[in-house]
């Protein structure tokens, strides 16, 4: 049935439809019970599910990782919160050396299904550590999947299908677009949906490509309808998958348009965005008509909040680039 | 096998539920060194009370030692004694076998690792009692999370020598199933295993009513419980810490087995804290226990106790075996640069082997033919094992893509067809990154693609 759904709530539902259906399934983090989460995420889920699914843990996120990786161990299926972006990294060893690499140390006999939801990126206002975007990290890392969802439709069926992923996935969830909201069907079935690691166009256009994910999706939108006003169009694509990347409806589109531009809000230097533009350089040379720009966060500490709007890519930094792209 | 748990001053913890803190008149589980529990102060009103077996101690020295066999091999009883009052002398025998084949594998480990034969070997020379002791205390079913030096804990799990070796010889990362011994992978990474184990324990505790018996997830067999090793250097990781924190307010049923063994590389245990490192279990609420890890049998006997706290549903137990490190920290190591000579002297008169079988030879349990028939067992092992170690193919280079993710990633296919070209192995198209075939014939093509 169709509703009216924000994208928090959207993964609301979708990790309340997960859980009915799997008892294997247990969501842990600070304040997730309770409180159901600073961004109300999992708001209910221990009411519907008991404190033994829908578990408070003390404030360690190494352990919130670690004891996941147990419990996986033993069949369970955990779902992480970890609480802000900045907040991620003391657990840095367990996603990276523990998590990721089960896997391949045991020869494939040991997997993890684990998620870790981790809200990312700015434009809240927040104080300091709670609006990074550390993707890069993690899509470094073989052994993990690494998805971002943009919307609400896609935050309900991503993270099902994140939850029913045999690998650990690192589900990166834009928190100034949580309020955003639009009608979805939060019981459609996932074999209807794109398969979790699959990219996806969503703004047909043919002057130049925007390759986004996360939060950036939207300001690529709003930049398409500014330019349209200009008489250009512009092809907008949500990457979702950041590990693995989908390049194929890249590389499409920039065969036909002949220009891309990466946006994204973390730092440049060695991001997901120098990825792209190695690959779609190396797979699409010859129908280049500029080189791959990239639009993103500068590389500084992310600012005081003060000077956020500065830093963050918006739609004047989006269409200034694309207008260098165009004049090359 | 069920013993007979100390009281605690709180109830059990159920499940998950974190456990209450106690009331400040009855400090949770001060550890009396000497006893293996030692909270002598009023139950929680409700809480079934069993006589405590020590005075509680709160004067932190001088800190006694749980041991029923001094280093010269007598017999004395203390508390602990009556954790293996069914111990006969076949048992111990039995305990002495393990003991000397574990040492001679390990020798014969170290042999191969000079011969070039492995690339590294962490020895377990001096921990044979602190190993086969808290191994030998084990229900099958109980899991064990092993740092890298329990090569003793995996021969008495059931493991293949060969399986430790490999890891070592650089053929795989762990070549063993960790459900067919209830033996997890090695963790080199120090103490990040705790908080696997404590993660797995607390799963025990939810499992209680969740899925079917025997599915993944399901509930814990009666009285499971997990055992974490982890030596005085890991001690100071955070992730050992947070485990000490977790499992405690979770109630989960998990001993934290520390090898104390002096050394951590060149640091000695004083570098890692003030404090000895069994009582900072009190800090987290929880009961600890010393016991001198050199001997077989104290060890068996305290082990015994932790994990039937554990069974009972009163959550962690922490002990720590005082033992010695008698070779390096492994081959690579030289401990000649920061250890004085005497020290290893003064612990070779602790040694855990020679302690049993002297306790063995007065009792006229074994013999010098007996003793014999076990070098003969124990250099059996080692010459089959260096046999197959020597046997143990190199994987095929492709091994190298093998279990990354649950599927093969397009770049992942197109770096695996890379590699098996430049091998010379079956014609194949020239990857890009991207998977589009070029012209074999081209050679820049082959190195761009590289």
């Amino acid at each position: 049935m169709m509703s009216t759904l924000t994208l928090a709530k959207a993964l609301n539902s979708g990790l309340r439809s997960a859980m009915a259906a799997n008892e294997r399934i247990v969501v842990m983090g600070e304040d997730v019970g309770r409180l159901g989460g600073v961004f109300r995420v999992t708001d209910g889920l221990q009411d519907a599910f008991g404190a033994d699914r829908v578990i408070d843990t003390p404030l360690a996120e190494s352990a919130i990782i670690g004891t996941a990786i147990g419990l996986a161990m033993r069949g369970f299926r955990p779902v992480c919160e970890i609480q802000f972006d900045g907040f991620v990294y003391p657990a840095f060893d367990q996603i990276v050396s523990q998590l990721a690499k089960m896997r391949y140390r045991s020869g494939g006999r040991v997997a993890l299904p684990v998620t870790v939801r981790i809200p990312f990126g700015g434009g809240i206002g927040a104080v300091e550590h709670h609006s990074e975007s550390p993707e890069a990290y993690f899509c470094h890392t073989a052994g993990l999947r690494v998805v971002s969802c943009s919307n609400p439709a896609d935050a309900n069926t991503m993270i099902r299908q994140a939850v029913a992923s045999d690998d650990p996935v690192i589900f990166f969830e834009p928190k100034r677009r949580y309020w955003d909201k639009a009608e979805i069907d939060p019981d459609a079935p996932l074999d209807a949906a794109p398969p979790l690691h699959a990219s996806r166009t969503v703004r047909a256009g043919a002057d130049a490509t925007l390759v986004a994910y996360g939060p950036m999706v939207r300001t690529c939108l709003d930049a398409a309808d500014a330019m349209a006003e200009e008489g250009r169009s512009l092809e907008v694509i949500d990457l979702r998958s950041l590990s693995p990347l989908d390049l194929d409806p890249v590389l499409a589109s920039v065969r036909r348009t002949g220009r891309c531009v990466v946006v994204h809000e973390a730092p440049s230097n060695v991001s997901v965005s120098a990825e792209i533009a190695a690959r779609v350089s190396e797979d699409a040379f010859y129908s280049l008509e500029a080189p791959v720009l990239r639009v993103t966060g500068f590389d500084t500490p992310y600012p005081p909040s003060r000077l956020e709007e500065h830093y963050l890519p918006d739609v004047d930094r989006i269409l200034d680039a694309v207008d260098r792209s165009l004049a090359f | 096998m069920r013993v007979p748990g100390p009281a605690r001053p709180v109830g059990a913890a159920p499940a998950i539920t974190p456990v209450r803190p106690a009331p400040p008149s009855a400090p949770a589980a001060p550890s009396a060194p000497g006893a293996p529990s030692a909270p002598a102060a009023p139950s929680a009103p409700g809480a079934p009370s069993a006589p405590a077996l020590g005075e509680p101690e709160r004067d932190h020295s001088p800190v006694r030692l749980a041991q029923l066999l001094t280093p010269d091999g007598r017999r004395h009883d203390d508390v602990h004694s009556q954790f293996v009052e069914d111990v006969t002398d076949a048992d111990l025998t039995g305990l002495l076998r393990d003991m000397m084949i574990v040492r001679r594998f390990d020798a014969e480990a170290t042999a191969l690792q000079r011969q070039g034969e492995l690339g590294l070997w962490a020895s377990l020379l001096g921990q044979e009692a602190a190993q086969v002791g808290s191994a030998r205390a084990l229900a099958d079913t109980d899991m064990v999370f092993p740092s890298y030096r329990e090569h003793g804990v995996a021969w008495c799990r059931g493991l293949d020598p060969v399986d430790i070796l490999a890891l070592f010889r650089g053929v795989n990362h762990g070549g063993w199933d960790p459900t067919e011994h209830h033996f997890q992978l090695y963790s080199i990474v120090v103490g990040s295993q705790a908080l696997h184990a404590t993660g797995y324990a607390m799963g025990a505790a939810i499992g209680r009513g969740a899925a079917g018996p025997g599915a993944p997830g399901a509930p814990a067999a009666p009285g499971e419980a997990t055992i974490v090793y982890f030596g005085d250097g890991a001690s100071s990781e955070g992730d050992v810490n947070e485990a000490f924190g977790w499992a405690s307010v979770f109630g989960a049923p998990l001993v934290f087995f520390c090898q104390n063994n002096q050394w951590a590389i060149s640091e000695p245990a004083e570098r890692q804290s003030r404090v000895p490192l069994f009582e900072r279990a009190r800090g987290f609420g929880f009961p600890s226990v010393r016991v001198d890890g050199n001997d077989v049998l104290a060890t068996m006997a305290v082990t015994r106790w932790a994990l039937a706290e554990a069974r009972a549903g009163r959550g962690p137990v922490l002990v720590e075996a005082l033992t010695y490190r008698m070779g390096a920290h492994t081959t690579a190591d030289d401990p000649t640069r920061y250890r004085d000579p005497g020290e290893l002297e003064a612990w070779r008169l602790r040694d855990p082997v020679n302690r049993l079988a002297a306790y063995l030879t007065v009792r006229r349990a074994v013999n010098a033919e007996r003793l014999a028939v076990f070098a003969a067992e124990a250099d059996a092992v080692a010459a089959d094992t260096r046999r197959r170690c020597l046997a143990l193919p190199d994987p095929p280079p492709e091994r190298i893509f093998d279990g990354v993710l649950a599927g093969e990633t397009d770049l992942l296919r197109g770096q695996r067809a890379m590699l098996r070209r430049l091998l010379g192995g079956p014609d194949a198209p020239v990857p890009t990154a991207a998977g589009v075939p070029a012209a074999p014939s081209v050679p820049a093509a082959v190195r761009r693609a590289i």
